[in-house]
């Protein structure tokens, strides 16, 4: 279970945000501007809260008051990005295992060929980053992201870089994402139908606060 | 003309020591430098900034002359080093390299700096939500990613080594066999009657290893662009 209860003031912008989610994939909208990003880079430990707590199965990552920050590299917590982040000097075999290095865990032949299959790119495998499509790219972060075994994923507006065409050749991965991985996510966007078909619990970011928390029925709302 | 004689060979055998020394000496330590000003803020930033790149703007006069009172024999630290660890610098070609270091040091830092500034921060990023502590983030992705600034660095530093001439023939002096580089050797070559030939031939020398150096460079340039665009 995710809980989060924190302040952070951001130039003119404050962010303040109190929810907990045990859902499995717990939506975070809003437009643009809303705080989402800084809000799950605050999960992930890339960005300190000014005020708060977060914890996450029970472990404190943060409470400001004790003065706790565990930083991202201890958080076991799967970012993916909008913008997928491969390294460009490492083929995509290498990004792949690079989170299974860092954490020091054993080779899971089987995960790694379970992610591959379920992402469909075990045909890129010996290619670099520079010469895959935006498409292929963001599977490739999901692939890396699950094999570093997170006990959490954050996946901030991963079809926002993409056209609709590639949205659509990407959705059904993220769906058996959902269904097959066992990993809890957060899912950020400001599209309101993405969010329909992916999420279990919603939300609702409007300039800095919370302005509505529930099933995905309150996007109707 | 191209008869190079065993002592022209001897001061082109030991500046290339010298500068490979120096080089090799002063990289780690650059690395650690252009790390600290591209990624780092602290107390004192723009001193340290201005220290290393001083031996650029100083005459090399001056820096040869600080390096003896500090390093000479009885200077603060060559006194504690000869006493306590047997290091001499005091007109040993030990000393020339000291002093190629130290003026090559800031070609060498600044495109390792520029090179680490220009990696993209949110990569870095990456690596440490995938586990990465932040010296492994530094090792398996800001270096890779800096590695041709710093192949390029190093290649800058060594040339200018190659071409110290200041501050080493005020330091160490000008000894055949021991502290004459090149460029001492032909100092004294041209103002020794019938030293014209041989310094030419050292001139031509000195012109090839600049040239080979700054070709490698531009080379390892070309290929920092291409990594960073991920091909």
């Amino acid at each position: 279970m995710l809980r989060v209860d924190i302040a952070k003031k951001l130039g003119e912008f404050t962010l303040e945000a109190s929810f907990s989610s045990e859902g499995r994939v717990t939506g975070l909208f809003g437009a643009s501007g809303a705080g989402k990003t800084s809000l799950i880079n605050i999960i992930a430990g890339l960005l300190r809260p000014d005020r708060g707590v977060v914890t996450l199965d029970g472990e404190t990552l943060d409470d400001t008051a004790a003065g706790r920050h565990v930083p991202p590299h201890q958080r076991r917590i799967g970012y993916v990005f909008q913008d997928a982040r491969l390294f460009p000097h490492l083929d995509v075999r290498q990004n792949l295992d690079y989170g299974r290095r860092m954490n020091r865990l054993a080779e899971d032949p089987a995960q790694h060929k379970r992610v591959i299959d379920l992402l469909d790119i075990g045909a890129l495998l010996d290619r670099r980053p520079g010469k895959l499509s935006g498409g292929e790219r963001q599977r490739v972060a999901f692939g890396r992201a699950l094999l570093s075994k997170p006990r959490l994923l954050l996946l901030d507006e991963p079809l926002g870089a993409l056209d609709e065409g590639r949205k659509l050749e990407i959705l059904p991965y993220l769906v058996r994402l959902r269904d097959e991985a066992g990993i809890p996510m957060v899912y950020v966007s400001h599209d309101a139908a993405e969010l329909r078909q992916l999420a279990t619990q919603i939300v609702m970011l409007k300039g800095g606060h919370i302005t509505a928390f529930g099933g995905v029925k309150v996007l109707t709302g | 003309m191209f008869d190079i004689s065993p002592t022209e060979w001897t001061a082109i055998l030991l500046s290339l020591r010298v500068a490979t020394v120096a080089t090799l000496i002063a990289t780690p330590l650059g690395i650690g430098v252009a790390w600290l000003l591209a990624r780092r803020d602290f107390w004192g930033k723009a001193l340290v900034d201005a220290l290393i790149y001083l031996p650029l703007v100083l005459p090399p006069v001056v820096t040869g002359y600080l390096l003896l009172l500090t390093f000479g024999k009885r200077g603060l630290v060559g006194g504690w080093l000869s006493d306590h660890l047997g290091i001499v610098f005091a007109f040993r070609w030990t000393g020339a390299a000291l002093a190629c270091g130290v003026m090559s040091f800031p070609l060498l830092v600044r495109p390792i700096r520029l090179s680490i500034e220009a990696v993209d921060r949110r990569l870095e990023q990456a690596a440490s939500t995938l586990g990465a502590a932040p010296w492994r983030v530094f090792l398996t992705v800001t270096l890779p990613l800096a590695l041709p600034g710093v192949l390029a660095g190093m290649v800058l530093g060594f040339a200018k080594a190659i071409g110290e001439f200041g501050a080493t023939i005020t330091f160490v002096s000008n000894i055949p066999g021991e502290t004459q580089t090149i460029s001492s050797a032909i100092y004294s070559l041209i103002s020794t009657p019938a030293g014209d030939t041989a310094a030419l031939r050292l001139v031509v020398v000195s012109i090839f290893i600049a040239t080979a150096a700054l070709i490698a460079s531009e080379l390892f340039a070309r290929r920092a662009t291409q990594r960073l665009h991920g091909n």
